[in-house]
């Protein structure tokens, strides 16, 4: 199963590669993994999207839990939740294929952040199926370029993860 | 009034009450060493190789229960430090463990002497720090301190780069630090621990398996009073002997690969398992889908949340301190009336007692050559069963675990986790010094103790009057167990065949040497050596070489699929 983790740290040198290195020495897998400050500098909020039976992934929470440099974990799949991934796609669109471009961008609800004559750079957000989604729908040969930020999560409604 | 950073490390470490730091000096220490010289709140003992020193630090922790100080420079110091840091991290064992660092400025550029030390050891840690600002030191060093003691115990590491410890600040130690991101659980839920009673008292076939958090949690106290008050037959992991008494009839001995019939087909028939602070390590359950063939519902107390349901599901989890749950479920259990099923509990010892009529740790005690079991013995009768026991890895471990019958916690100082060889010494110099007028043995194989022989120049310089107790046997014995019984016999480099003159070695680093070969020997030399009060003896039994560990479960094997003595 896949499950979408919100982590709430100290936001201290290093503590990214604690998480990074219990995943690794534990063998957990790691699908994407993403970490920002949050509105609190003192905090870094982690999303870690991950796979796993359930006993795995409770074992992943209660390891979480256990840094020190942890301060609070929630499985948001545990509830209703909103995910959201960004990408940049560099896509060579000259000629012909220009218009069609545009398109597929509009359809998708991306937008041009960048444009030569030859290429396009396209901005996208989504859950990941929606951008695997893009991906799939213009033809691989135009794409020169893609970056994915992986997922972060937020609970629905009143569900919050604060201090 | 403002102080450098060094001698800032050194009132926090007078702060904190340590009697002892274990180090060995480097330049990126030179100025705490320094400051240490200055002071005469605490000792230093000078340890003769980095692992020494962790190890050392490790034994006197877990004969005390205080946190065990160990001090080493950069580099290389850490290095040979990581493997004592990793036992102390696979036992629990409360450390902190200062590390000099290169200066802030040369971190990153291959320095002379630089290792990315919070690299090196973040995953065999309980958590570590890089101090770069020398403001932060002293709250800093109470972390460690703090960290390493509470919840399920464990190495911290603080490295302190060397323009630290020659910067100032004003200093003040803090009497006590909240983390908002570290606050261990420690009373147990009680609608959990309702849940539990009400197993317990149901329970037709109990058994209390206990391990290592009894003794860490001091555990032991509410845990005989629990067992007597039940009549529950009791088993003791390997971290876990002591915490319940030895030589007490509802001890079954312990569980697992090298554990006793009665309590490995006690773990395996009982209907109610009530774990506590033992976490069903693959050495002490076997294979787990076999353990899952019986029935039986499992309680497990634990300070830790992710011991729990690791390896085995659990039917009611209990996180806490282990003294706080257990004593609360005494008071519970004594303000009811109700009892478990007499009769029931009579038919289970009953079935127990068969199991213990096969005695299966009987060994051939007419043998004409040493029997390594027999020295065991014949240490607890002449120690009085009182002495405390360090020993290394190997054969040797196991005949000290079985044999010797230890009846108070913290007399059993051994790596169960990492399974270091080499630690037996350096944990018995830690033990004789936080225990000076003690008996302090080290039961050692001739593999393990030369993995940190130099010590035996520590113990003179501090006159540790330890009792080497070599069990030389000129094999690696478990590795030529294995072997004999999976391999075909094919004893590939397991067998020693130079070994030094013990007794000239002994003698070479200001001690005294004994060899023992015959058993009626024995017992005479043994008493011989424990009446040396002030001396380290080094005794090197020449023991059968072909003995081996029973019971055995073959790895990967069920708990009851043994191998026994006789059957072979």
């Amino acid at each position: 199963m896949r499950h979408i983790i919100s982590v709430l740290m100290e936001n201290e040198a290093g503590a990214l590669s604690r998480v990074a290195g219990l995943f690794s020495a534990r063998g957990y897998n790691i699908e994407s993994l993403t970490v920002a400050p949050t509105e609190d500098a003192t905090l870094s909020r982690m999303t870690i999207v991950t796979t796993g039976s359930e006993e795995v992934i409770e074992q992943i929470v209660k390891q979480l839990n256990k840094l020190i440099d942890v301060v609070k974990v929630l499985d948001l799949s545990d509830g209703h939740h909103i995910e959201r991934e960004l990408m940049l796609v560099k896509v060579r669109a000259g000629g012909k294929d220009r218009e069609e471009m545009k398109r597929m961008a509009d359809i998708f609800r991306g937008r041009i952040i960048d444009v030569t004559d030859k290429t396009y750079t396209i901005e996208l957000t989504g859950t990941g199926s929606k951008l695997d989604a893009f991906l799939e729908a213009i033809d691989a040969a135009v794409i020169l370029e893609t970056v994915r930020t992986g997922a972060s999560g937020i609970g629905r409604g009143e569900r919050v993860l604060k201090i | 009034m403002e102080l450098t950073g060094a001698e800032i490390v050194v009132r926090c470490l007078a702060e904190e009450g340590v009697e002892y730091v274990f180090g060995y000096p480097g330049g990126a220490v030179l100025n705490i060493y320094d400051e240490i010289f200055k002071q005469d709140k605490f000792k230093h003992v000078l340890v003769r190789h980095e692992q020494g020193a962790v190890h050392a630090a490790d034994g006197y922790a877990r004969a005390t229960g205080r946190v065990g100080v160990a001090l080493v420079t950069s580099g290389p110091g850490v290095t040979n430090a990581v493997t004592g840091i990793a036992t102390a991290y696979m036992d629990s064992i409360p450390l902190v463990v200062i590390t000099g660092q290169v200066p802030t400025a040369a971190i990153g550029l291959d320095a002379f002497q630089e290792v990315d030390t919070v690299g090196i050891t973040r995953p065999c840690v309980k958590h570590n720090f890089l101090v770069k600002d020398v403001n932060e030191l002293a709250v800093t060093i109470k972390k460690a301190f703090h960290i390493a003691a509470t919840g399920r115990p464990g190495p911290v590491v603080v490295d302190i780069p060397k323009d630290v410890t020659h910067h100032t600040a004003e200093f003040a130690y803090p009497a006590s630090v909240t983390m908002r991101s570290y606050n261990p659980v420690l009373k147990g839920h009680s609608g959990q621990i309702k849940k539990a009673l009400q197993m317990i008292l149901g329970a037709h076939r109990p058994l209390l398996y206990t391990g290592g958090g009894v003794v860490l949690g001091d555990a032991a106290e509410p845990l005989r009073e629990l067992a007597r008050l039940l009549n529950f037959p009791v088993t003791s992991t390997l971290m876990g002997l002591g915490g319940y008494p030895g030589t007490d009839r509802q001890f079954l001995g312990m569980p697992g690969m090298h554990g006793t019939y009665e309590a490995n087909l006690s773990m395996q028939h009982c209907d109610v398992l009530l774990a506590i602070g033992a976490r069903f390590d693959d050495r002490v359950i076997g294979d787990p889908a076999h353990f899952a063939r019986e029935q039986r519902k499992i309680i497990h107390i634990d300070v830790d949340p992710s011991s729990i349901s690791k390896r085995v599901k659990v039917d009611v989890p209990i996180v806490g301190d282990v003294k706080a749950v257990l004593e609360e479920m005494l008071r519970q259990i004594k303000a009811g009336r109700e009892r478990p099923d007499q009769e029931a509990l009579t038919a289970w010892w009953t079935q127990i007692e068969l199991w213990r009529a096969k005695d299966c740790l009987r060994y051939n005690r007419q043998s004409p050559i040493i029997k390594p079991q027999y020295v065991v013995e014949k240490l607890w009768e002449v120690t009085g069963g009182e002495a405390y026991v360090t020993s290394d890895v190997g054969q040797h471990q196991m005949w000290a675990a079985q044999y010797y019958r230890f009846n108070e916690p913290r007399r059993w100082i051994n790596s169960g986790g990492l399974g270091t060889m080499g630690v037996g010494l350096p944990y018995a110099m830690g033990v004789q010094l936080a225990h000076p007028d003690a008996q302090v043995a080290c039961i050692t194989g001739e593999g393990s103790i030369q993995m940190n022989i130099q010590e035996l120049s520590t113990c003179k310089e501090f006159n540790l009057p330890l009792k080497i107790i070599l069990l030389n046997n000129r094999y690696l014995g478990m590795v030529r167990q294995w072997q004999e019984f999976f391999y075909k016999e094919r004893y590939a480099e397991s067998y020693m065949g130079s070994l030094p003159d013990f007794v000239k070695l002994a003698e070479a680093y200001g001690h005294v040497g004994m060899t023992i070969e015959r058993p009626e020997d024995v017992e005479r030399s043994l008493r011989e050596a424990f009446a040396m009060k002030d001396r380290l003896v080094f005794m090197n039994f020449i023991t059968d070489q072909e003995e081996n560990v029973f019971p055995m479960v073959p790895g990967g094997k069920g708990i009851t699929e043994m191998i026994l003595a006789e059957e072979l």
